[in-house]
């Protein structure tokens, strides 16, 4: 059967009707198709904006909240961070270098639009198990394409995360985050006003690549969509290094009005948004627009998703500074039409107009979505644990070298070697630690950066998964001396159209919520990635959450490698013998199952306020979470990266396993001198939280005792082998 | 006197050599556009790293052909000290200031990460602080640093003493193991045959802080100044 | 108008870890007798010039300057008359 147009756009007979409506007459197919793309998922939200209405998106420190390229956090003396995280999933899917190339490319973007130099980049990538040649073929390329990419333009990659588990095999999710730095008062924002000032489109030519990737990031992916690769973009970070040069350069002439990026939906989507948001109209004429095919129609100017370009807004009588600056950078840059007052974007090409609708109803006035919403049947099967059924095993020992082994665990250096993480002399803690730091000059102060999620915990309880994702996040960077400000998010799901996923969808979002206003991290921008599921499977909810935190003095930077012989161990906060979601309940018993650890949110931000307190008072000497493998791995990584072992004495009866591999949360591992334990001490009585010396930094081995039973010795030397090498070993 | 750092389109170790010499050396030091047709006031030309023309063909064989180099040329002549890091040293080799060529790294990625260099000549104008045998500490980050060059020019170069650089293991010794991208021999760093122009694959801009990793390439800028300063090179 | 396509490959006595790579590639995927795989660039040039002598010496040129790197690659070309 034959689709009707609005089908083939995407858009359902209801929606048609509402344009039908709104624009009091049929739209013509240029029309139909603009809708179709801006009233994608993707670009309108439709389906998630009422749910996102929970999150908590300002506070004292907050230049610019979502709805925006990037959202703003002030740091103190004039300055702010920029920052955004964004998916790049169903590209990646089919051509994972290029998908991930791009995906770094367009939050670049995002991050210059605003005026800001981007200074650090971040990723989460997840992948199903590192067996089959086709996960290793997408792990492998996604990794070289991030490389590529963020190599090639100068910005370092200094952190993020690598998982795998089966339910990414069909859909593994490229996630990428910038950061950038601006002064208060050059902060630029997506506005087009101003009735007769220029619309310029600059950067690279525009072709055919990427048509319609929009609709296409929107629609569930099956067989026939490996062969579909028409519409995948090409990065050309060069370009783009270029673009981003001549970008900073021009906003310094103070001649821009406005400016964005064209990323999903093209030039309809940055005229579209730029003229709504400044309750303006636009008239532009796609024959002015620089191409490199031959024989584009409109409607493929408008949606193209060629890579590297912008839409700059320009004071009218300035143009010729713009072309200037480009021509000095070898790019393009060409007046393409006007602001006007009437609201309407109207789209010429040469003398004949060739579609005209408010600017508003593309942008704006896409149908909102209260999806229906179930808890699915699965949780009352996978939330059943019974302990007693799993034995403890004899050789701890071996437990940790498997949990060490597990590349959920195992040392990421495999993938960070390919990025250069140290381009721009700015990196002071690099990949591997808690969180990345990165010093900003002209300060002392430096800002902290990371990016979490543990989605096992998310598909056993999707709230104290998202909860727990946040509060991981602010604890990465509290370890390593930042005070946390800001999150952004990166929310990958399944089908919102089933119940069951948008059940899902609303709770990890409700979590996540109470975790940022507890924490007082709001978040100020953030993506939302939908059907990430194949014809059987649906990923995990995988709500990725990027965190900023300000490090007041480069002096508080702290790092988890254990220090100096004879230092002592303390824990911040308790050790619990929570098995469920745990990663040692997945590679010992291959189960994943159980409840997600228990949060208590205000626990979490007394342990988090004491380890900060600690570290500004110059106390601690390294700190490190204890998350995946719980304190027994906690206390190896620290032991590995600092080169020296230690002996420990763990309380507690019970299950020895649960009290070494346990995933309780609100537990920070920090090390201090001898005579600074008392200060220790007061501080946690001061905030309340639970404070146990664990033991000493000392020796060559890891020794952990429990209840004066030895359960754990191991030579550092071999774990760090088996730590540093296993990824290298599955993938070279 | 004053340092120039050359900036090519897409340059993007630019910045980091700039403020290794000015905020961390105190020098006097300006960035030359590409374009730049003068390079009479310079006392010595950085070449630095990045992706010059995004590295496509080959890296460093678009940015041979930009204006300043004739100027690097000419500077090169007059004597005076050229030092090219990473994709500046791929620049220098493919424009024939210095001999070989660079093909990709021998496990074919990119490679970002600290390594130790052996100091196999002190008597440059680059290396005249360091010890001999002077083992650095200095990251590498480049995907095409396989040095290759033929029999009879790598017998010439060792007979002028034209090996700087070799990658070495944490104790100094030169070995498979420790060569991290393949090159021939280990060379981590060649000069010409005259000894003014120094080409290094690894990056000491970005090892001259503690904060960073550690200080061991301030050796190599503090070598130059040394120079420059009528200081006694070595040997 | 002449169209030039320049294949560049490199030496044969330099080690080439990319067509290694494919070579083994091949024969695990049970292409028997692939006996060697060397992987190079072709780069397409269209050009104005009026004879095909004018245009090889042109193309020639450019190889020895720019296209090869004639420390470590070979290169060979066709050089086609098409129409404008």
């Amino acid at each position: 059967m034959d689709k009707k147009p609005y089908e083939r756009v995407g858009l359902t007979f209801e929606e048609y009707e509402r344009i039908v409506k709104m624009l009091g007459r049929e739209p013509n197919g240029l029309e139909l198709n603009l809708y179709g793309v801006m009233w994608s998922e993707h670009c309108s939200y439709k389906n998630s904006k009422q749910v996102l209405r929970v999150f908590p998106t300002s506070g004292d420190r907050v230049l610019q909240g979502p709805g925006e390229n990037a959202g703003i956090v002030d740091i103190g003396d004039g300055l702010a961070v920029v920052m955004k995280i964004e998916s790049h999933n169903h590209p990646s899917a089919v051509e994972p270098y290029q998908g991930a190339a791009t995906g770094a490319g367009g939050i670049i973007r995002d991050i210059f639009t605003m005026g800001a130099r981007p200074v650090a980049l971040l990723n989460s990538l997840r992948f199903g198990e590192l067996e089959s040649d086709r996960t290793k073929y997408l792990f492998e390329n996604a990794v070289a394409g991030i490389g590529g990419y963020g190599n090639c333009i100068g910005i370092p990659t200094v952190g993020g995360e690598v998982y795998f588990n089966d339910c990414y095999r069909g859909n593994p999710l490229v996630n990428a985050m910038c950061v950038g730095i601006i002064r208060h008062g050059d902060i630029k924002r997506g506005t087009a006003s101003g009735a007769g000032n220029a619309v310029m489109i600059v950067g690279a030519s525009t072709g055919r690549d990427g048509m319609g990737g929009a609709s296409f990031a929107s629609v569930e992916l099956n067989k026939e969509s490996e062969e579909k690769r028409s519409p995948m973009q090409v990065g050309d970070p060069f370009l783009e290094k270029l673009l981003l040069e001549a970008c900073l350069e021009l906003f310094e002439t103070g001649c821009v009005v406005g400016v964005q990026d064209l990323g999903a939906a093209g030039l309809t989507s940055a005229s579209s948004e730029t003229a709504s948001r400044g309750g303006s109209g636009m008239d532009i004429d796609v024959s002015l627009v620089p191409r490199r095919e031959t024989g584009m129609v409109p409607v493929e100017v408008m949606i193209s998703e060629s890579q590297e370009r912008m839409l700059v807004i320009v004071e009218k009588g300035r143009e010729e500074e713009v072309t200037g600056i480009f021509k000095k950078w070898g790019l393009n840059s060409s007046v393409i039409g006007r602001v006007t007052d009437d609201g309407m974007l109207t789209i010429r090409d040469g003398d004949e107009v060739v579609g005209s609708v408010p600017a508003k109803s593309l942008a704006e006035d896409a149908p909102i979505y209260y999806r229906e919403y179930k808890e699915p049947s699965y949780l009352k099967q996978v939330g059943v644990l019974d302990e007693r059924g799993l034995e403890v095993p004899d050789d701890l020992n071996g437990v940790l070298v498997s949990l060490l082994k597990s590349p959920n665990i195992a040392s990421k250096e495999w993938a960070y070697r390919q990025f250069d993480y140290m381009v721009r002399t700015c990196t002071a803690v690099t990949p591997g630690s808690d969180a990345a730091v990165v010093r900003i000059r002209g300060t002392n102060k430096a800002i902290a950066l990371t990016a979490d999620c543990n989605s096992r915990y998310c598909y056993l309880d999707p709230a104290t998964g998202g909860a727990i994702a946040v509060a991981e996040a602010a604890r990465n960077l509290v370890c390593s001396g930042a005070q946390p400000l800001a999150a952004t998010d990166c929310l990958n799901f399944g089908n919102p159209e089933k119940p069951g996923v948008f059940w899902q969808f609303r709770q990890a979002v409700s979590g996540m919520s109470e975790a940022c206003r507890a924490l007082d991290t709001p978040v100020i921008s953030g993506n939302v990635s939908f059907y990430n599921e194949t014809d059987t499977d649906a990923v995990f909810p995988t709500p990725v959450v990027g965190m900023v935190g300000v490090v007041e003095d480069i002096s508080h930077i702290t790092t988890q490698g254990f220090k100096e012989e004879g230092d002592v161990i303390v824990l911040l906060g308790e050790n619990t013998q929570e098995a469920g979601g745990s990663e040692y309940l997945k590679v010992v018993y291959g189960l994943e199952r159980g409840s997600a650890p228990k949060l208590d949110l205000d626990r979490e931000k007394r342990v988090q306020g004491c380890c900060l307190e600690l570290i500004r008072g110059g106390t601690v000497k390294s700190a490190h979470d204890c998350s995946e493998g719980g304190i027994a791995v906690a206390l190896a990584e620290s032991c590995i990266s600092g080169e020296i072992g230690a002996k420990v004495e763990l309380e507690g009866c019970g299950r020895e396993d649960l009290l070494l591999f346990g995933e309780g949360q609100s537990r920070i591992v920090i090390t201090v001198r001898q005579s600074d334990l008392e200060r220790v001490k007061d501080a946690a009585s001061r905030f309340g939280i639970p404070v146990t010396v664990l033991g000493r930094v000392r020796g060559k081995e890891l020794i952990i005792d429990i209840a004066g039973q030895r359960g754990i010795q191991m030579a550092v030397k071999d774990m760090e082998t088996d730590w540093r090498e296993a990824i290298e070993c599955i993938m070279e | 006197m004053k340092f120039g750092v050359v900036v090519f389109p897409g340059s993007n170790c630019d910045i980091d050599c700039y403020n290794a010499l000015r905020d961390v050396l105190d020098q006097d030091t300006e960035y030359i556009w590409h374009r730049t047709k003068n390079l009479g006031s310079y006392d010595c030309i950085v070449l630095p790293g990045g992706f010059s023309y995004g590295s496509y063909l080959r890296g460093g064989a678009i940015a041979k052909v930009s204006p300043v180099m004739d100027r690097v040329v000419e500077f090169v002549e007059s004597g005076k000290p050229v030092i090219g890091i990473s994709n500046g040293f791929q620049v220098l080799v493919e424009s024939g200031i210095l001999p070989g060529a660079f093909l990709r790294n021998n496990n074919m990625k990119f490679i970002c990460e600290n390594v130790y260099i052996r100091t196999e000549s002190i008597s440059t104008p680059f290396t005249n602080l360091c010890g001999k045998g002077q083992i650095l500490r200095i990251p590498i980050a480049h995907g095409d640093g396989n040095y290759y060059v033929g029999d009879e020019t790598l017998k010439r170069m060792e007979e002028n003493n034209q090996i700087v650089f070799r990658y070495c293991a944490r104790d100094g010794e030169v070995t498979d193991a420790s060569n991290p991208d393949g090159s021939l021999q280990n060379i981590a760093g060649v000069c010409n045959r005259e000894g003014n122009v120094l080409g290094m694959m690894p990056h000491p801009e970005r090892c001259m802080e503690e904060i960073l990793e550690g200080r061991d390439g301030a050796v190599i800028f503090k070598s130059i100044i040394n120079y420059l300063k009528g200081g006694a090179v070595n040997g | 108008m002449f169209y030039a396509k320049v294949y560049i490959t490199l030496k044969k006595s330099i080690a080439d870890p990319q067509g290694n790579a494919i070579k083994e590639a091949l024969l695990s995927m049970e292409y028997d007798g692939v006996k060697d795989v060397r992987m190079g660039k072709l780069i397409e040039i269209k050009l104005a010039d009026k004879s095909s002598k004018e245009a090889e010496k042109r193309v020639k040129d450019m190889c020895d300057t720019l296209l090869a790197n004639t420390v470590i690659e070979d290169y060979t070309y066709d050089i086609l008359e098409v129409q404008p």
